[in-house]
C-alpha cells in the first residue's frame, strides 16, 4: 500500500499501534491485508490475540509465516467468501479497503466474518489533497497517498464524508471515529465536516446496525455540523 | 522408547547423529484394512533420529513420498546416497535432532522394511504378489498411529510431508487430529487428480505389459518387470520436474556426442538422465510396491470421506496448519492446495499458505529451496513456542 509508515519510539508504525490498542486483549482477529505482518505482530505478542493474516504478495506472506504468523496467500476480492461466519471477533483492513475491487461486498463479507470490522484509509477529503488539485491541477501527492497515479493500487480512493455515506447506505453502525491529522497523529472524530477536511486518514471502527450498538464519539452526533 | 522389544536395531555411519531404528512387527494385529482385508502380520520399517523429551511432547513425524522410505536423514542402504530430508534433519538443522525427536516410517505396501506385496504370506510362506489387499492412504496413516502408540507415543508435535507425504499429513489431521499438534502438508493434495490418476496408470500399464512381471508372482522366477518399472519410473519422473527445469538444465544438449546420430540411442542428455534414473529406480524399489501405492494415491479423496464437503473434515480442528506449494509444479498445482486452505479457513482452522515461487517443479521439496526453509523454520519455532517445546 501506498502509506508511509510513522514510526513511533519503538520503531513500530503508530497508525498500527492505534489500531491494535481497539483490541480487545485475546481476541479472535483477521488482518486482511497484513502486509509483512507488523500489525500481527503486535496483536498477537503485545495483545494476545489469536491473529490470522490474509495477503496477496507473496513476498509478504512469506516474511510473515517465516516470522512464525499465521497468514495466508490470496486475494481479499475473491477469498473473504470462504471464511465462516461470526469466525473472528475483529476483521481489519487497514489502508487496504482502497485498493479492494468490489469495495461494498468486501464491507459486508468484513462484517460477515467478523463481529466487528477495523477500517483504515486515505481520506480523499484532505486538505492537501484539495489543494493540490485545485491549485496544481494535478493528482494529489502526499504523505499518505505518494505513488503517482499511473502506478497505485488504489483504485477505488473515496473522502471520510464518503465512506460514511456508504455505510448508511448499507447499514452499517460506526462505533467509532478517528482521524490522523497530518503527522500520523490520531485524533477523535469531531465533526464530519472537520473529519473530512483535516484528516489525512479515517480509522473506523464498525458493526452491523443490528448488532448492539455502543456509544461513541460519532453515534448521535449530527453530521456537517 | 519401550523395552523388550524385537527390533533390528540399525546402527549407520551417520556421523554424530543419534539414529535408531529396524524393522519392527506390529503388536495390533491382524491389522484390518479399509477394503475389510485382513493382515495378520505387519513389519514396520522405520528410522528416528535425537531423543524423545520428558513429556514425550517433541515428536516430528515425517512422511515420505511415494517411492520414498524411512531413511530420511541417514544413508539409504542400497543406493549408499544421503537421506532424502538430509539437508533438513540433523543438529542445528530445520528439523533441529537436538530438539526434536524426528521419526519416519516406511508406508504400509512397500518394500523397504514395512510389509507390502514383495513379503511373505504367513498363510502359504509364498510372496503376497497380487494377493496383497490393495490398501488406502488411510491404512497408511493407521499403521503409522498403531506403531507411534506401540512405541509409547500418542502426541505428534508436528507431522510433515510433501506429495504422498502431505497426502499422508492431511489424513493425519482428520483421521487423529487429537494427536497432531501442528501440520504442514508440502506440495500436496486433498484429493488424487484426474491428470495424476492418468500418469500412475500409464506407469502401472507399463510394468504390467512387461512380460517379466508374470501377473505379479515374479519373486521366485529369476526375472522382475525392470523394463517396465523402468518406464513407470521414467514417466514419474518427468511430472516431478519442469518445463523450464528441464530446460535449464539440459536444454537440446547432446549427451557424449557432437551430432545427433540418427538412430533411437539416447542422443539427447535429458534421454540419457531419464534411462538413469529408470535404471537405477529398479533397484531399489519393487514392481508391484509401485503398483499398490500408486493406488492407494489414486483413492485417495479426504471429501468423500466426509459427506463431499471438504470443510467437514477438519471441523473444530485444534492443529496448526502450514499448507505449502510452489510455483511451478505442475503435478500438485498451487489449486490444489488452495483447496485444503480454502476448507481449512471454512473450518475456522490456523492455517497459513504460502506458494514458493520454484523452477525446480513438484521435487521443489526435496531440493534446495532456501524461502522453503525459511518458512518451515519460522513455522516450526512458533508452533515450538505455543507448544512450549
Amino acid at each position: 500500500m501506498s502509506l508511509k509508515p510513522h514510526n513511533g519510539a519503538a520503531g513500530i508504525r503508530a497508525d498500527l499501534l492505534e489500531i491494535s490498542r481497539m483490541v480487545e486483549p485475546g481476541s479472535r482477529v483477521l488482518d486482511v491485508g497484513c502486509g509483512n505482518g507488523e500489525l500481527l505482530d503486535i496483536l498477537v505478542n503485545e495483545r494476545g490475540a489469536d491473529a490470522r493474516g490474509l495477503e496477496l504478495s507473496r513476498e509478504g506472506v512469506n516474511a510473515s509465516v517465516a516470522r512464525g504468523l499465521s497468514v495466508v496467500q490470496g486475494n481479499a476480492d475473491t477469498d473473504l467468501v470462504d471464511y465462516p461466519t461470526d469466525g473472528f471477533d475483529y476483521v481489519i483492513l487497514s489502508q487496504t479497503l482502497q485498493a479492494m475491487r468490489d469495495t461494498r461486498e468486501c464491507l459486508r463479507q468484513l462484517l460477515r466474518i467478523g463481529r466487528r470490522g477495523i477500517v483504515s484509509f486515505p481520506n480523499f477529503g484532505f486538505w492537501r489533497v484539495r489543494m493540490k488539485l485545485m491549485l496544481g491541477g494535478r493528482m494529489p501527492d502526499t504523505e499518505t497517498l505518494d505513488l503517482p497515479w499511473y502506478n497505485t493500487p488504489n483504485i477505488h480512493l473515496c473522502t471520510i464524508r464518503d465512506f460514511v455515506a456508504l455505510c448508511d447506505d448499507l447499514g452499517i453502525t460506526i462505533e467509532q471515529g478517528y482521524t490522523y491529522a497530518a503527522g500520523g497523529k490520531l485524533v477523535p472524530y469531531g465533526s464530519l465536516w472537520r473529519a473530512n477536511v483535516f484528516g489525512d486518514q479515517g480509522l473506523f471502527v464498525l458493526s452491523y446496525d443490528d448488532d448492539v450498538r455502543v456509544a461513541t464519539d460519532v453515534a448521535g452526533e449530527s453530521p456537517a455540523t | 522408547m519401550k523395552s523388550g522389544q524385537n527390533m533390528n536395531a540399525t546402527t549407520p555411519d551417520t556421523g554424530d547423529l543419534a539414529v535408531e531404528g529396524g524393522i519392527t512387527p506390529l503388536q495390533a494385529v491382524p491389522f484390518r484394512l479399509a477394503n475389510g482385508a485382513e493382515l495378520a502380520e505387519v513389519n514396520v520399517g522405520w528410522q528416528a533420529y535425537g531423543a524423545l523429551n520428558e513429556d514425550r511432547s517433541n515428536v516430528i513425524l515425517l512422511c515420505h513420498a511415494l517411492t520414498g522410505d524411512q531413511y530420511a536423514a541417514a544413508p539409504h542402504p542400497i543406493t549408499g546416497k544421503p537421506g532424502w530430508w538430509d539437508d533438513l534433519v540433523g543438529s542445528g538443522k530445520i528439523f533441529d535432532t537436538d530438539r526434536f525427536y524426528v521419526i519416519c516410517l516406511n508406508v504400509l505396501g512397500s518394500c523397504l522394511g514395512t510389509t507390502g506385496p514383495r513379503d511373505a504370506n504367513p498363510a502359504t510362506n509364498d510372496p503376497y504378489g497380487l494377493d496383497f489387499p490393495v490398501l488406502t492412504i488411510g491404512d497408511m496413516v493407521r499403521v503409522q498411529a498403531a506403531f507411534l502408540e506401540q512405541i509409547g507415543i500418542d502426541q505428534i508435535f508436528c507431522v510433515v510431508g510433501g506429495s504422498m507425504g502431505g497426502m499422508q499429513v492431511l489424513e493425519w489431521t482428520t483421521s487423529f487430529p487429537e494427536r497432531v499438534f501442528s501440520a504442514i502438508p508440502i506440495a500436496t493434495a486433498a484429493r488424487h487428480s484426474a491428470q495424476n490418476i492418468a500418469f500412475h496408470e500409464v506407469g502401472r500399464q507399463a510394468i504390467m505389459a512387461d512380460p517379466n512381471w508374470q501377473g505379479g508372482a515374479y519373486y521366485n522366477t529369476g526375472k522382475r518387470p525392470d523394463a517396465g518399472l523402468s518406464v513407470a519410473r521414467m514417466a514419474a519422473h518427468i511430472t516431478y520436474l519442469s518445463e523450464t527445469g528441464l530446460h535449464v538444465k539440459f536444454g537440446r544438449e547432446l549427451q557424449d556426442r557432437d551430432a545427433i546420430t540418427y538412430g533411437f540411442d539416447a542422443d539427447f542428455q535429458i534421454e540419457s538422465y531419464l534411462r538413469y534414473q529408470g535404471s537405477t529406480f529398479v533397484d531399489r524399489f519393487d514392481a508391484n510396491s509401485y503398483l499398490y501405492i500408486t493406488r492407494a494415491m489414486d483413492y485417495f479423496d479426504i471429501a468423500a470421506d466426509h459427506g463431499g464437503v471438504l470443510a467437514n473434515a477438519w471441523r473444530d480442528t485444534q492443529t496448526r496448519f502450514c499448507v505449502i506449494s510452489f510455483t511451478s509444479d505442475w503435478l500438485f498445482p498451487t489449486s490444489e492446495s488452495r483447496d485444503v486452505v480454502r476448507a481449512l479457513n471454512a473450518a475456522g482452522a490456523d492455517v497459513s499458505f504460502v506458494e514458493i515461487e520454484s523452477d525446480k517443479g513438484h521435487d521443489s521439496f526435496l531440493l534446495d529451496v532456501p524461502e522453503f526453509h525459511d518458512i518451515l523454520q519460522g513455522f516450526l519455532a512458533a508452533s515450538a513456542q505455543r507448544r512450549g517445546v
